[in-house]
């Protein structure tokens, strides 16, 4: 079984710390996504898997096999670059072919695996191509025949449709998450991108500065964001975070004065909170309903499908996901109401997700962050 | 930057026809000559148009100079320097650009500082060392006391056996092989190659040689035919080197052969410059062919990388 296990794996790169140790189970079989911005370490925890980085401290096992010490050859894993890195001198079949050549399986044979490859992915007509003479979409496809081939227990893929168009890119996806299925192995993928995330995803881990703020699946971390941090990067637009104190008893108070309603928030310790609502979480209630806020409309972006409402709210920049059968205008005023269920509390120091009473959505969260 | 005015048109065009003829000047001169008798090509002025003497001409030159084998060594020579300054240079880059080593640098400096000496500067204790190829390895073996301890130790005195590189092909051929500016070119290759591709290949699993065997040299074929154009053309021209070390004249080259054909047969007889020139247009031949096939690499190895 090809479990990944890495423990405690740290990476600098001279006397800086990229990778600050790092806990995380792959099970056989998994789809995982890594997400995280640019430079948060993502990439090197990847190729660390790989073997194309050194590991500073810190264990990875594959298959119960500590690969550490491992050439890249020897680790079972296949890997699909973000440029593709197909040899340009090399037909299709060639480049497909190239890792049996190396192992030295006799050519008949090889030929045949090619094809068989080949088929799955679509390309048998241009096996006698360059890379040169091919779109981007079938470079892709060809970079991941190539990963296929061997058979891999493991397959790593380093933002490998970044550099494909956005319609390409949704067939793409598509694609890997059905050969992911039919071929059984262990995936690790590498994104920046959260729509790529969320839909890919068995198993959703969420990186920042070297370190993983959540792991969960793609709905635990959307609807329980274990940090400010995780609740700012996913979801597009935003989660909406507001500064509040704790208040008389069940209430919270806005830096304007304003108060909210929350049931449980003395079960928690803290005073000092940010809250967080999802613009689309955020109900819209007649003018003069007690607890209704105003928030004056700055602009609104059309999506076609409903519209994001912009305006100041608390000092900060507010978002409103609105159906599109409601009609809002620039310059207007929205009364708003924010349901109990729909706030997410984080501790204003730490940004670490605060659980009140509140078990609504039933889901578990994954936070694993350490507190070192 | 392009410019259409019928102005600069014709000025551009100019400064080349100009150029052109410059450098065409001494060619023509060089053919004309080549093609009037020993009595013509001597008065003053030399006419500048051609005479009917040519095919007499190059024929004495070609059966008189025995230009057939010094042909022949010249290509072994060309042939045997190019190979093997390709071969040095992109191993000797390989090893620069792709692996971490102590005094990387330093060494690739010490290559680069080579280029600012030429052959001539060198000259001499290159000859000390083509006379007796085991000499360097002798001296350091009796500067750091090694044959002493030998000596001591088993009472035997070391004395390597004399290896004498005068009047062969590898003396002609070996001293010429280092090659700064091919290293520098291959270098340069090296570096705009992508890292993913080395990354994609390590995840296949090939070995350093593997890579170098499938990946690299295949990639820099255009490099290579521009590198083998240029250093076929300079080993063929050599002359200074030929000269010191070849006495031989079973081991002769063209190029050494045609300053004898300018003397007379008898001293105190003007110069047959007639037959010279014929000589000098047969020698130019094999490296104006080998330009005239390889220029379309030649062109493309040098301006642009072909990924």
């Amino acid at each position: 079984m090809a479990d990944i296990l890495i423990r405690n794996v740290v990476k600098s790169y001279g006397r800086t710390k990229v990778v600050h140790g790092i806990d995380l189970d792959i099970l056989h079989g998994d789809f995982v996504v890594i997400l995280g911005p640019s430079g948060c370490g993502k990439s090197t925890l990847l190729r660390m898997i790989a073997g194309l980085e050194e590991i500073d401290a810190g264990e990875i096992a594959i298959a119960g096999r500590v690969v550490n010490e491992l050439e890249p050859r020897e680790r079972g894993c296949a890997m699909v670059f973000q440029n593709y890195a197909l040899y340009p001198h090399m037909s299709v079949a060639e480049n497909i072919g190239y890792s049996l050549k190396i192992m030295g399986i006799r050519k008949a044979e090889r030929l045949e695996r090619v094809a068989a490859v080949a088929r799955i992915v679509g390309l048998e007509e241009f096996l006698d191509r360059r890379p040169a003479q091919l779109s981007g979409g079938q470079r892709q496809r060809v970079a991941m025949a190539r990963a296929m081939i061997k058979e891999p227990q493991v397959f790593l893929f380093d933002e490998p449709l970044s550099n494909l168009d956005a319609k390409l890119r949704v067939q793409m996806r598509i694609e890997i998450r059905r050969l992911h299925r039919r071929l059984g192995g262990t995936s690790v993928f590498v994104t920046h991108d959260q729509v790529e995330a969320m839909t890919l995803a068995d198993k959703l881990v969420v990186m920042n500065a070297g370190r993983i703020e959540q792991v969960g699946t793609p709905k635990e971390v959307y609807h329980r964001p274990a940090s400010l941090f995780v609740a700012g990067f996913i979801g597009s637009p935003p989660m909406n975070i507001m500064s509040v104190e704790k208040a008389t008893p069940g209430l919270a108070r806005l830096a304007s004065g304003a108060t909210l309603q929350m049931p449980w928030l003395d079960t928690v310790p803290e005073s000092s909170l940010r809250l967080g609502i999802r613009p689309e979480d955020i109900e819209l209630v007649a003018p003069g309903t007690p607890g209704a806020m105003e928030l004056p409309v700055e602009f609104v972006e059309e999506l076609g499908a409903g519209h994001l409402v912009h305006g100041e709210f608390e000092g900060a920049e507010f978002v409103v996901a609105l159906p599109g059968a409601i009609e809002v205008v620039a310059g207007g005023r929205l009364h708003m109401r924010f349901p109990p269920e729909a706030l997410h509390m984080f501790d204003a120091v730490s940004g670490l997700r605060l659980d009140g009473g509140e078990k609504a959505s039933g889901l578990n969260s994954g936070a694993v962050r350490e507190f070192a | 930057m392009i410019e259409r005015t019928p102005l600069l048109n014709f000025a551009t065009h100019a400064i080349l026809v100009v150029g052109l003829v410059i450098l065409l000047l001494p060619l023509w001169i060089v053919f004309v000559a080549s093609t009037h008798d020993f009595r013509t090509v001597n008065t003053v002025p030399m006419p500048l148009w051609p005479g009917s003497h040519m095919v007499e001409n190059y024929v004495t030159a070609w059966t008189q100079s025995g230009f057939g084998p010094k042909m022949l060594n010249s290509l072994v020579m060309a042939i045997g320097v190019t190979t093997g300054k390709i071969a040095i240079a992109a191993l000797s880059a390989y090893s620069i650009v792709y692996f971490r080593y102590r005094l990387r640098m330093v060494f690739f400096w010490l290559v680069f500082i080579t280029l600012m000496l030429p052959l001539e500067v060198r000259i001499v204790p290159t000859y000390a060392v083509a006379a007796n190829a085991f000499r360097p390895l002798q001296v350091v073996l009796d500067v750091f006391g090694m044959s002493w301890l030998l000596e001591a130790v088993t009472g035997l005195r070391l004395v390597l056996p004399e290896w004498s590189l005068l009047n062969s092909y590898s003396g002609l051929i070996l001293p010429l092989i280092a090659t700064a500016t091919g290293t520098f070119l291959y270098r340069q290759f090296f570096l705009t190659v992508p890292d993913e591709l080395l990354e994609a290949a390590k995840m296949d699993g090939t070995g350093p040689l593997r890579f170098l065997f499938d990946i690299l040299l295949p990639l820099s074929k255009t490099n290579m035919a521009a590198l083998a154009t240029i250093m076929f053309v300079y080993s063929w021209n050599q002359y200074l080197w030929p000269l010191l070390i070849v006495t031989d004249p079973a081991y002769g080259t063209a190029v050494m052969q045609l300053q004898r054909i300018v003397p007379g047969p008898l001293f105190g007889e003007p110069p047959r410059w007639h037959i010279a020139m014929a000589g000098t247009l047969i020698v130019m031949l094999p490296p104006l062919l080998v330009v005239v096939f390889m220029q379309r690499w030649f062109v493309r190895g040098l301006i642009n990388q072909d990924k």
